[in-house]
C-alpha cells in the first residue's frame, strides 16, 4: 500500500461538459491510477469519447464546448495558467478510433512530433523510431521499409503505427478511443498484448464499445451512461458482480 | 409516340456524345488552325531576335521577355497574398461576417472584366503612383486580377485536407501554425500549385489589362520601370494594324504552345494532388 503514491496519475473532479445547451458529461469524478489500464465502456453517445478528449484538451477546438469542474494531471490543474496545452498533449498521447497515418513515410510519421518539439538530432530520431515501433509490436514487420508510404500498411499495422507515433513522445498517459473498432480479431489481440506490456510505463485509458475487450484488457472498468459515471471498479468485480442495476442490464445486453 | 427506355437511353448517349465531340472539335480546330498557320514561321531567328519595322520583320524576343516579366511578377505578388488569405479564411477564422465579406469580395473581383482592371491599373499605378507604363504597373494589375483565382483554388485545396490530419497533429502536441505549415500546406501544395499555374496562364494570355498598364514598347526592357509589350498584345497589334499575318500567327502559335504546356503542368499537379488525397 505504501508503494502507491497518494496522487493519482490523472483525476477529474466534478467534470461537467456542455456542447451548446446539450450536456455531454454530468459531474464526473474519476481517477486514473499510475500504471493501470482503465477501460471505459458504455453505449454510443454516453460521453466516453468526450471524456477522453477532455483529458488532452482536444475539445478546446470545438466552439460550442464549455466545461466546469477540474482535471488534474499529476496533481496539476491542466487548465491552470502555468499549463502549456501543447506540452500537455505531448504528455497525454491519444490514439483515435480510425487509424490516421499522415500521408508520408512510416519514419516521417514517427519523427514528425519530435521535429516539431525541436528535437533535430538524427540519431535520436533513429533510436526513437526503432524503440517506439518495437513497443508497438510493429518493428519486425516494417524495419526494412521505413521509408515506404504509411498508407500502404494494413489497417492493423496503421493503428500500431499510430500507437508508435504517440509512444515516441513517451507520454505519461495513453488514451485510446476505440482503437480496435475497425480491426480484425488478430490485430485486436496484438494491440491488447501491447497495452498489457505498456502498462509498466504508462497509465492507460481505453475507451471501447466492446465489453469483452474491457474484461480482457483492463484492470479497472468505468461504465458511462448518458453522460453519467454509473459505476467504476475492479474489472473482475464489475463484470461478475456489478453494484448497479443499470450496469448489470448493460452487460447482459438488455439495452445499448 | 413514346420511346422505349432502351431507345431513349441510346438517344441520350448519342446527344451527349455529339455535344462532347463538338466541344473537342472546336478546341482542336482552333488550335490546329493557328498552329498550322503559325508554326512554319516559328524559327530560332523568330524566337531570339528583336522585331524590325514595327514587327514586319524580325522576331519576338523582347515580347517573350516582357511576357515572362509582367505575368511572372503578377503571380509572384499575388501567390503569397492569395495563399495567406486562403490559410486565414480556412484555418484561422470561423464562418462569420468577415469571411463572408472577404469571399464575396473575391468573387466580385473575379467577375470584373479585365479592361476595368487595366483602366484601374492605369489610373492608380501608372498615373496615380507615378509608375508609368511599366512592367511594375502591369505586374501589379495582373496580380489584382488573378488574386481571386488563387484565393479560391488555394481555399479548396486546403479544405480538401482531411480534418483528421489536423486532429492528429494537434494531438501530438503540435501548434496550429506547425500543423498548417507542415501538415495542411504540405498536403494542399499540389492543389495550390495548380491554381498558381492556371493563374500564370491567365496572366500570359491577358491583353486588355496589360495594354493599358505595361504599354506596348517593343524594345528589350532593361528594368521593371520600362514599358514592355507582351506576346498577346503583340499579336493583337500585328493583326489590328494589318502587319504581316504570318508574324501574327507565329506569335499566336508560340502563345498556344506555352498555354498547352502550362495546362499540362497544371493537369499533372492536379493528378498528383488527387493521388495523394486518396
Amino acid at each position: 500500500m505504501t508503494e502507491q503514491p497518494a496522487k493519482p496519475m490523472m483525476e477529474t473532479r466534478g467534470l461537467t461538459v456542455r456542447f451548446g445547451n446539450a450536456v455531454a458529461l454530468k459531474n464526473i469524478s474519476l481517477e486514473v491510477r499510475r500504471n493501470e489500464r482503465l477501460a471505459i465502456i458504455g453505449p454510443a453517445r454516453s460521453g466516453k469519447t468526450t471524456f477522453l478528449r477532455c483529458l488532452n484538451r482536444l475539445n478546446d477546438f470545438d466552439h460550442d464546448y464549455s466545461r466546469s469542474g477540474d482535471i488534474l494531471l499529476d496533481g496539476t490543474d491542466i487548465h491552470g495558467p502555468e499549463m502549456d496545452v501543447v506540452a500537455l498533449r505531448r504528455r497525454i498521447g491519444m490514439v483515435y478510433a480510425v487509424p490516421v497515418p499522415l500521408p508520408w513515410s512510416i519514419r516521417e510519421n514517427i519523427t514528425y512530433a519530435m521535429r516539431m518539439a525541436g528535437i533535430r538530432n538524427r540519431r535520436v530520431h533513429a533510436e526513437k523510431v526503432e524503440s517506439s515501433l518495437k513497443l508497438a509490436g510493429l518493428w519486425d514487420e516494417v524495419k526494412d521499409r521505413l521509408d515506404s508510404h504509411a498508407q500502404d500498411l494494413s489497417g492493423g499495422q496503421q493503428q500500431r503505427l499510430c500507437l508508435a507515433r504517440v509512444l515516441a513522445l513517451e507520454p505519461e498517459v495513453l488514451i485510446l478511443d476505440e482503437p480496435c473498432s475497425g480491426l480484425d480479431p488478430i490485430s485486436t489481440a496484438r494491440i491488447e498484448d501491447v497495452l498489457e506490456e505498456l502498462k509498466a510505463r504508462q497509465s492507460i485509458v481505453l475507451v471501447t464499445n466492446n465489453t469483452m475487450q474491457a474484461s480482457r484488457a483492463s484492470d479497472r472498468t468505468a461504465f458511462f451512461l448518458m453522460g453519467e459515471l454509473v459505476e467504476v471498479g475492479e474489472t473482475k468485480q464489475l463484470f461478475t458482480a456489478p453494484r448497479e442495476e443499470r450496469t448489470n442490464d448493460y452487460l447482459t445486453g438488455r439495452f445499448g | 409516340m413514346r420511346l422505349s427506355p432502351a431507345a431513349s437511353q441510346r438517344a441520350a448517349v448519342a446527344v451527349m456524345w455529339t455535344m462532347t465531340a463538338a466541344t473537342i472539335g472546336v478546341l482542336a480546330f482552333v488550335i490546329l488552325y493557328v498552329l498550322a498557320r503559325g508554326l512554319p514561321h516559328v524559327t530560332w531567328e523568330f524566337l531570339s531576335r528583336a522585331p524590325e519595322s514595327m514587327g514586319r520583320r524580325g522576331g519576338i524576343f523582347p515580347m517573350i521577355v516582357g511576357t515572362l516579366a509582367v505575368s511572372g511578377m503578377g503571380v509572384l505578388i499575388s501567390a503569397p497574398i492569395g495563399v495567406a488569405t486562403a490559410i486565414y479564411l480556412t484555418e484561422y477564422t470561423r464562418k462569420g461576417m468577415l469571411t463572408t465579406i472577404i469571399r464575396f469580395g473575391a468573387d466580385c473581383l473575379a467577375g470584373i472584366p479585365s479592361i476595368i482592371f487595366g483602366l484601374f491599373g492605369f489610373v492608380f499605378f501608372a498615373v496615380g503612383l507615378g509608375m508609368g507604363l511599366s512592367i511594375l504597373s502591369g505586374g501589379l494589375t495582373l496580380a489584382l486580377m488573378v488574386l481571386p483565382t488563387i484565393i479560391r483554388t488555394s481555399e479548396e485545396a486546403i479544405r480538401a485536407v482531411p480534418q483528421s490530419f489536423r486532429e492528429v497533429s494537434f494531438g501530438l502536441g503540435c501548434t496550429r501554425w506547425q500543423t498548417v505549415l507542415f501538415v495542411v500546406l504540405r498536403s494542399a501544395l499540389p492543389g495550390i500549385g495548380t491554381g498558381i499555374v492556371l493563374s500564370l496562364g491567365r496572366s500570359i494570355s491577358e491583353t486588355a489589362a496589360v495594354m493599358l498598364t505595361a504599354g506596348s514598347a517593343m524594345g528589350l526592357p532593361q528594368s521593371l520601370f520600362d514599358s514592355s509589350r507582351t506576346l498577346a498584345l503583340h499579336f493583337y497589334i500585328l493583326a489590328r494594324e494589318g502587319l504581316p499575318m504570318s508574324k501574327a500567327y507565329a506569335t499566336a502559335a508560340v502563345l498556344i504552345v506555352a498555354m498547352l504546356g502550362l495546362n499540362l503542368l497544371a493537369y499533372g499537379l492536379m493528378k498528383r494532388f488527387h493521388a495523394k488525397a486518396r
